[in-house]
């Protein structure tokens, strides 16, 4: 110990023990005579434990909380100044800490000065609402106190007490607005923020404050720049006053502190629209700051450029000599965000240069540093395609530098990025992938540029270069790896473009079956199977992805295994699931930089984790994981209620419908759960007054002729707060052409008021009562799921002539060619096939929709639409196919 | 209110006076002060830093003496604590929890604990009755209808075991306001005639016109004497 003690770091408190200290606090403070350097040791202790998180039990804070209040007999300065530490850390705890309100009450009034600000932020943290009335005459004179420090800890104990005392502080206006007008800057600050935090609430007031105050004299620097950002708000909610506003905000920038200068110019570049004009003196301002000796206000400049950046480029260019210069600042976070900035801000012609600028720049960073770099360029290069050579040639070297998974990955990333978005580098950027899985040492990457080459090098101009690299992993490879590079390898062989490779892909195929992995040998069994058969639509399976989530169709096919039938197990059964539109994000989001790294990827987990081995089938889908996952939790509330069983699976569920406004007494949402031959309707229902008790919560559902409803399922109780799920079963109609309809709702239940507080009813009896809420539709597109073909023309032709259906309509109500084809698209609810392209008239387009109806039928549809000019609406040429007549005609004539 | 002004009379009925030193006969010698404060004495001088302390703690003249002030809210304990201690009539606000003076009088020092009357704060008083030299309990004597109450509030009080060699002193209170009890109706309301093994009084006081304070004093400063 007495080297520790040499050493400085013994801590005297670190053995400590939480019983020893609290039974030392009993005996030390119930002395009649108190001994004022015991009592200030055992404080500093029992103040260690409370500090470091020792939790103490009520019991034990109470009993420690009273002997505490025994010294306030004493009058040393110090152990009272301890005690009121203690009372706030004990205060959390113990019960009946009320008992020290009258002493407290005192040594904010008494002539010591050392007691008064500890003792007003003490009693705040003891006082209730009821009590605080009583103290109230105490804290409006402690808020206008000549002594600063009064002033403030009122100031701020009245913030924290606003939470539940928002009409009792509102009486103090008076004096906090004489502390906000009066000489110390510390009360000015602590002013203004409470008074803005009274008037939060009320936009008015928050305005008149601010115009107020702008032309008021505030002297502290710390109120000015929080009076910047209530004005940036009163801008944003009152465009009236964007000019006036705007105005003081220039002047700010003249501020003689350059904390304000600094705030005001951060608030000018925050502003939504500003224009260029009015960003410039606030750039400048920047500008100034980024050769500021301080490196904390380098630092800032740098972090609000790189962030206005996104959005004012050419305003923020220049500023590019004084970035460039901060590439060889001795901060790393200064000299990666003046990079960025630069790669946000730089003009085509300077992007080689910034390349090699960056190059050494890397290997000094960290890998955190390094992904927001990765994350720019990746914005770079999609600003500038025709930079793509440079770019990926940078990508490629620096891929080869040791790296974590995630900064690997934001590499990858922006190679996958690349190769969506410009088409043009394809070529080069799948050459580079390809070397990437020759050097890459995290197997799920290399999984993933696996399964990227196996979709798009097949439509390479030399698939079988790319054939070489990928059976290379298959012999050199972790077994993850080579499982992902086997099935890439199939994709070649059905390829249109490299099918003359298949028998050799065939044979590398046979020669994977001697693999020592389960997994590698199965999926070449499984590919060699399938390449062997004559059938094309089997074939087209290794292209493109299932159209199940996983889990369903493990679910659908545990049940089937659970109930063993003479019938095969039928695909139909499984609950489809829908394409997600664009697993990747869209060019524009990451232009604006709002993706981080992180979030961009999560549209490609799922190709990592089938690539990762979990699918034999091979084929990644592109599943949105939220949408299935929220199906799994529809499909697992059902389940709970084994009425619901009988009805077979469930075929989709609609997104829920608000059948209410979200402030009404009771809050309620209907989702539709379709199955092949009934619907249900499921209603969330939450009861947002805390004063009453709802059993018995049903629905009482109208329905159109030919709906049968045949089970009402109620929720048995709903209290405040808790949703609760009641159900309704109504058979479809025998007439299969009836497919929709409107269903009118009414909310029965029996009402028993109750304490709001425990929540117990105050009788037993109750009344009934009922609540109107809106009318739910039943829609076409509710019974049908998108579904994405990727060869439209074979499945149409596929598809019976037979079930053909063709009608023409007139749109009259639409006002332009878009209009109409999006209500078309949502009217049928299904997955448009291709982008849709207005022909060189945009008079005219043609829609290739397709998708499942309920039952499990294949539905396709053909449409052509022709604006016919403004007032005439449009028409529309409709054609359907599908699995049968009847089908097609619900579809068809959904739309009349 | 001045006419109803207290004059000079000591112990307020002589009997009353006369029960007390009785019953203090009844009680073996003297107790030279209370158990506990003698172990907390030895508990410091265990603690060798302590030592000084300790030895003085034991000593008379060292030692405050600890009072508490107790009774229903409103009966003026405050006002009685303060006139103590600056000798003057402040404004007070009911007392939420406590007030704790130290007043000196005739060189003596009292650790005067002015204890909050109100219903809901009553039950905390047994957490600052260890250690008390006396208790005085003081009775808004034109307080009529509460007068039960005061007396149910005192008799569980004295129940308490902690108290059980504590002196008490009753203030007849508010005698300037009028309609006030006399000190021997109050002492009649209070049941203290029944009151056993105590040392105690009843005195007649007016803590706004600072009368009869003194002389309570006086008998406790002469009573502390005695058991020493």
């Amino acid at each position: 110990m007495s080297k520790k003690d040499e050493d400085g770091d013994y801590n005297p408190y670190a053995s400590i023990d939480k019983s020893a200290v609290v039974q030392e606090a009993r005996q030390a403070f119930n002395e009649t005579t108190i001994n004022p350097r015991r009592c200030n040791l055992v404080l500093n202790k029992l103040l260690f434990l409370l500090y470091s998180g020792e939790p103490l039990g009520t019991t034990e804070a109470t009993e420690t909380f009273f002997a505490i209040t025994k010294l306030f007999q004493c009058k040393n300065i110090t152990i009272r100044r301890l005690v009121y530490l203690a009372i706030k850390e004990l205060a959390k705890v113990a019960n009946d800490v009320i008992i020290v309100t009258s002493s407290l009450t005192k040594d904010m009034t008494a002539k010591e000065d050392m007691y008064r600000p500890a003792a007003i932020r003490a009693l705040c943290r003891i006082t209730d609402s009821t009590m605080l009335q009583g103290i109230e005459r105490y804290m409006k004179q402690a808020i206008v106190d000549r002594n600063p420090a009064v002033s403030s800890a009122a100031l701020v104990s009245s913030l924290h007490l606003l939470g539940s005392n928002q009409d009792i502080i509102k009486r103090w206006v008076n004096e906090i607005t004489e502390a906000l007008n009066g000489k110390t800057l510390m009360a000015q600050y602590h002013a203004l923020g409470l008074l803005y935090h009274i008037k939060q609430r009320d936009r008015l007031a928050v305005t008149k404050l601010v115009t107020s105050q702008t032309k008021g004299s505030l002297r502290s620097s710390l109120a000015y720049c929080n009076l910047i950002r209530y004005a940036v708000g009163s801008m944003q909610d009152d465009p009236a006053l964007y000019n006036e506003l705007l105005q003081f905000l220039d002047l700010c920038l003249r501020h003689k502190s350059e904390l304000v200068v600094y705030e005001a110019a951060r608030a000018i570049c925050s502003l939504k629209n500003v224009t260029n004009k009015d960003i410039i003196p606030a750039l400048s301002v920047m500008q100034l700051f980024l050769t500021a000796p301080k490196s904390i206000m380098r630092f800032a400049a740098v972090r609000t450029l790189s962030q206005v950046a996104n959005r004012y480029p050419t305003a923020v260019a220049v500023t590019n000599i004084e970035l460039e210069n901060l590439i060889q600042d001795s901060n790393r976070s200064i000299a990666t965000l003046a990079i960025t900035t630069l790669l946000k801000t730089g003009r085509e012609a300077s992007v080689d240069r910034l390349m090699t600028q960056i190059t050494p720049f890397m290997s000094e960073i960290s890998d955190e540093f390094k992904i927001v770099v990765i994350d720019a360029i990746r914005t770079l290069c999609l600003k500038f395609p025709q930079k793509h050579i440079v770019v990926l040639d940078f990508l490629s070297a620096v891929f080869r530098d040791d790296g974590s998974f995630e900064y690997k990955k934001a590499i990858v990333d922006t190679i996958t990025s690349i190769i969506h978005e410009i088409p043009a580098a394809r070529e080069i950027a799948l050459n580079h992938l390809a070397e990437f899985v020759e050097d890459c040492e995290h197997p799920a990457l290399s999984a993933r540029a696996l399964h990227m080459l196996g979709r798009l090098a097949p439509q390479s101009s030399f698939p079988s270069r790319y054939v070489r690299i990928i059976y290379n992993r298959v012999v050199l490879e972790s077994p993850i790896v080579r499982a992902a590079a086997v099935s890439s390898l199939a994709k070649f062989a059905v390829s249109p473009n490299s099918s003359n490779l298949a028998p050799m892909i065939i044979a590398l195929l046979s020669r994977c079956l001697h693999d020592t992995d389960d997994e590698v040998r199965d999926r070449a069994a499984f590919y060699l199977r399938v390449l062997s058969s004559d059938e094309a639509h089997v074939k087209s399976f290794i292209m493109s992805d299932l159209p199940y989530s996983i889990t369903a169709l493990e679910r659908s096919l545990v049940d089937y295994l659970k109930n063993p039938s003479a019938t095969p197990f039928n695909l139909k059964t499984v609950p489809l699931q829908a394409p997600s539109a664009k697993p990747e994000f869209s060019k524009a989001d990451i232009m604006a930089g709002v993706v981080p790294s992180s979030a961009a990827v999560a549209g490609s987990a799922a190709a990592l984790a089938a690539a990762g081995g979990i699918a034999a089938v091979g084929g990644a889908a592109g599943i949105n994981l939220s949408a299935a996952q929220q199906q799994d939790r529809n499909a697992a509330r059902l389940a709970a209620h084994p009425e619901l069983g009988q009805l077979g699976p469930l075929f989709r569920s609609s997104k829920p419908t608000p059948l209410t406004e979200a402030e009404t007494e009771y809050v309620v949402s209907c989702t539709r759960h379709i199955f092949s031959r009934a619907v249900v309707f499921e209603y969330e229902l939450t009861n947002t007054l805390n004063d009453q008790l709802l059993e018995d919560v049903k629905v009482q559902l109208d329905c159109p002729d030919g709906f049968i409803v045949r089970k009402v399922i109620p929720a048995k109780s709903l209290p405040y707060g808790k949703p609760a799920f009641s159900y309704v079963v109504v058979e479809l109609p025998q007439d299969p052409k009836i497919v929709s309809g409107t269903f009118s709702n009414t909310l029965k239940f029996l009402v028993k008021d109750c304490d709001p507080n425990t929540g117990e009813p105050d009788d037993e009896q109750g009344y009934p009562d009922e609540y109107l809420v809106e009318d739910v539709e039943l829609q076409v597109s509710d019974q049908v799921v998108p579904i994405e073909f990727p060869d439209f023309a074979a499945a149409w032709n596929a598809l019976p002539q037979d079930s053909e259906v063709s009608d023409t309509f007139e749109l009259a109500s639409m006002k332009s060619l878009e209009e109409a084809v999006s209500t078309v698209i949502g009217f049928l609810g299904l997955f448009s096939c291709g982008r849709p392209q207005p022909n060189a008239s945009k008079s005219a387009q043609a829609l290739q929709l397709s998708g499942v109806f309920r039952g499990g039928d294949q539905v396709l549809v053909n449409a052509k639409l022709l604006f016919k000019g403004p007032g005439e609406g449009v028409a529309m040429q409709l054609t359907v196919r599908s699995s049968n007549l009847q089908t097609s005609e619900i579809i068809a004539s959904a739309v009349g | 209110m001045e006419k109803q002004a207290v004059l000079g009379g000591r112990r307020v009925p002589g009997e009353v006076a006369v029960v007390a030193e009785a019953s203090l006969d009844l009680q073996p010698a003297t107790q030279p002060l209370p158990p506990r404060a003698d172990a907390a004495a030895i508990a410091l001088e265990s603690q060798s830093c302590n030592w000084f302390s300790g030895l003085f703690s034991k000593l008379w003249s060292d030692k405050e003496v600890r009072i508490l002030i107790l009774g229903l809210d409103g009966a003026g304990k405050t006002t009685i604590l303060y006139r103590l201690q600056v000798g003057e009539v402040v404004t007070t606000i009911p007392t939420i929890g406590f007030n704790v003076e130290t007043v000196t009088y005739k060189n003596l020092k009292f650790q005067v604990w002015d204890l909050g009357g109100q219903t809901s704060i009553r039950p905390y008083w047994r957490c600052y009755y260890a250690n008390t030299d006396a208790v005085i309990y003081v009775v808004d004597s034109s307080d009529r209808d509460r007068m039960s109450m005061s007396k149910s509030e005192l008799v569980s009080m004295l129940e308490e075991d902690e108290l059980k060699d504590a002196m008490l002193l009753v203030f007849a209170n508010k005698q300037d306001m009028p309609g006030a009890l006399p000190p021997a109706q109050v002492s009649e309301a209070l049941g203290l005639s029944a009151l056993k093994n105590r040392t105690y009084s009843i005195f007649k006081t007016s803590a706004v016109k600072g009368e009869g304070l003194e002389e309570a004093m006086d008998w406790l400063v002469n009573n502390l004497k005695t058991r020493q």
